[in-house]
Formats: structure tokens, C-alpha cells, sequence
């Protein structure tokens, strides 16, 4: 009789509970980086969120900072494959910051500090399911990591949460941003591997 | 002034990028880094190979030196590759027998 053992290799991947087909668990942080790390002074910071019919609202650090913020543990799933869990962070919601902002429009663009964008609908930002973040595991968030400030979109593939963020545009109709012109997926989620065109 | 209805009948160019094979295997099969990029950007010239290579496990990702825009991307998945010219206005590839 035949007795076919998976030895005592651990746990298989998809036994582990929060991570999406794929992913493997990482303790380490990686850095990617499609450019420079821009350096942002807090005195030259500032988060526009523009709408659809052009209209500005606007942040500088010290208004940013003194709008109410949340603490909050979320997983994290790179497109490369890496996933860490129970990640913390502290930052303003974007259901804050759309607080007053007058829109009907359905997709964003992010843009960051370096000339990095990425899409994401608006309703993936609303809900509590987005913040701006400006610290991670208890400390001002490190330049490498997107420092002053990055979005945090955990529900979708990490190249969302745009590193040193500095405005959201609001649309009407779907854009790709810098890695989805470039062949990577519209929408992005790691539940459905979402990693490339197509996908 | 030329009239639109005077340009030549449709049917004359209706090819599909097959047409174009002989052309782009010739670009292609050649060492691309040697080719002249033109930024998009700021208009600058020079080899691929001098571009500023940004090596992220999500892509490849190419700056020109001058104005450190995106000149080139290329994106690997398993079954494909995307190479995105976006940022370059012109290649100037040259030929091995000229």
C-alpha cells in the first residue's frame, strides 16, 4: 500500500489564514522603487484632493496632522509575491478627508511627490478602507517607505498605496496610472491574483 | 487645400501588424542598448544603454539621465512581456550592414 506524506515541510501556503493565492509570509519590509526617493521637506508638504470639476481642497503638514487619525492593523500583499500581516499604522481616513469634498465621480487618481500615479475606484477608498498614512510600527513613516506620508489601500495589490503622496484627482471615467500603463491590472486585487492585464 | 474624399481608397491600407513583421524583427533582433533613445521629456539623445536603469521586481524601469523622466518600461509576467515607450519619442536603431 502506498502512503503518500507531505513530510513535515510545514504548513502549505494556502492553509495560512489572510494570505491571498500566491503570496508567501514575509517578516522583512522590502523596499520598491521604480525611481529616486524624493525627500520632502514637512514645510514644502501638502495633499490636494482635486474633483472632477476642478475644484481644491488642500492640506499642509501642519493642517494634516491635526485632523483626526485612526490607528489601525491591516495586511499587506505585494504584486511580487510577498505578504505581511498585522502591519500597523496611523493615519487620517479617506472618508475624513473626503468629509467636506463635493464629488460624484467614480475613479481617482493618485499622484505622488516624483511623478508616480496609480488608479483606484473611489469606492475603494471610502468605507474605511483607505487612509493616508504617516506612521508605520509606531515611528514617523521612513522616506523608503513613502515618508512624509503614503496612501494605504490594503485590500488591493501594494503598488495601490502609492508612496509620498501629495494629491488625489477625482474622475469620471478609468485611467491607468504609472505601473498599469506599463501592463499591470486595472484594479489590482490579490484574492483574484488581479496582477496583470487580463488577469 | 486637398479635399479628404481625393486621399487614396481605404482598401490600400487596410494591413494588419503582420505586414509589419519584417520590419520589426529587423529592429528587434538587434542589441537595443545601442539604439538612440529621445526623451519625451526634455528632448534629450542618447544610447539606451545610458539610460538610468531602476531594476524594481514589478519592472524595469528607465529614466533619462538628463531630466530623470521615464523614457522605457518593461514589465515581465510569466507569459508576456510589456514594454511601455510612453516617454520616448523616437528610436534610432542601427543597422549591421550599413
Amino acid at each position: 500500500m502506498a502512503i503518500i506524506s507531505r513530510g513535515f515541510g510545514g504548513r502549505r501556503r494556502e492553509s495560512v489564514p489572510g494570505l491571498p493565492p500566491g503570496q508567501y509570509l514575509t517578516h522583512d519590509f522590502p523596499v520598491l522603487s521604480a525611481g529616486p526617493t524624493p525627500r520632502i521637506p514637512l514645510d514644502r508638504w501638502r495633499f490636494t484632493i482635486q474633483t472632477e470639476t476642478g475644484e481644491s481642497t488642500s492640506w499642509n503638514w501642519d493642517e494634516f496632522t491635526a485632523l483626526p487619525a485612526e490607528d489601525y492593523t491591516v495586511d499587506i500583499h505585494c504584486v511580487t509575491k510577498w505578504s505581511k500581516l498585522g502591519t500597523t499604522w496611523r493615519g487620517v481616513s479617506l472618508d475624513t478627508l473626503m468629509e467636506n469634498v463635493e464629488s460624484a465621480a467614480d475613479y481617482t487618481m493618485v499622484h505622488s511627490f516624483g511623478g508616480y500615479t496609480t488608479n483606484v475606484p473611489m469606492e475603494d477608498l471610502l468605507d474605511g478602507k483607505a487612509w493616508i498614512a504617516y506612521k508605520f510600527d509606531g515611528e514617523d513613516l521612513a522616506p523608503e517607505h513613502g515618508g512624509p506620508a503614503r496612501l494605504v489601500v490594503p485590500h488591493l495589490y501594494f503598488w495601490k498605496s502609492a508612496k509620498w503622496v501629495n494629491g488625489i484627482q477625482l474622475m469620471n471615467e478609468d485611467e491607468p496610472g504609472f505601473w498599469e500603463a506599463a501592463g499591470y491590472h486595472m484594479y489590482g486585487d490579490p484574492w483574484l491574483e488581479q496582477r496583470y492585464q487580463g488577469d | 487645400m486637398s479635399d479628404p474624399d481625393d486621399r487614396a481608397p481605404v482598401e490600400a491600407t487596410t494591413l494588419d501588424g503582420n505586414a509589419m513583421a519584417g520590419d520589426l524583427r529587423e529592429l528587434f533582433a538587434v542589441d537595443v542598448t545601442a539604439a538612440r533613445y529621445k526623451c519625451a521629456g526634455c528632448g534629450h539623445a542618447d544610447a539606451v544603454a545610458t539610460l538610468m536603469l531602476w531594476g524594481a521586481p514589478t519592472g524595469r524601469v528607465a529614466r533619462c539621465p538628463h531630466c530623470s523622466d521615464v523614457v522605457l518600461r518593461v514589465v515581465r509576467a510569466p507569459d508576456r512581456v510589456f514594454l511601455d515607450l510612453h516617454g520616448c519619442v523616437r528610436l534610432e536603431v542601427p543597422l549591421a550592414d550599413s
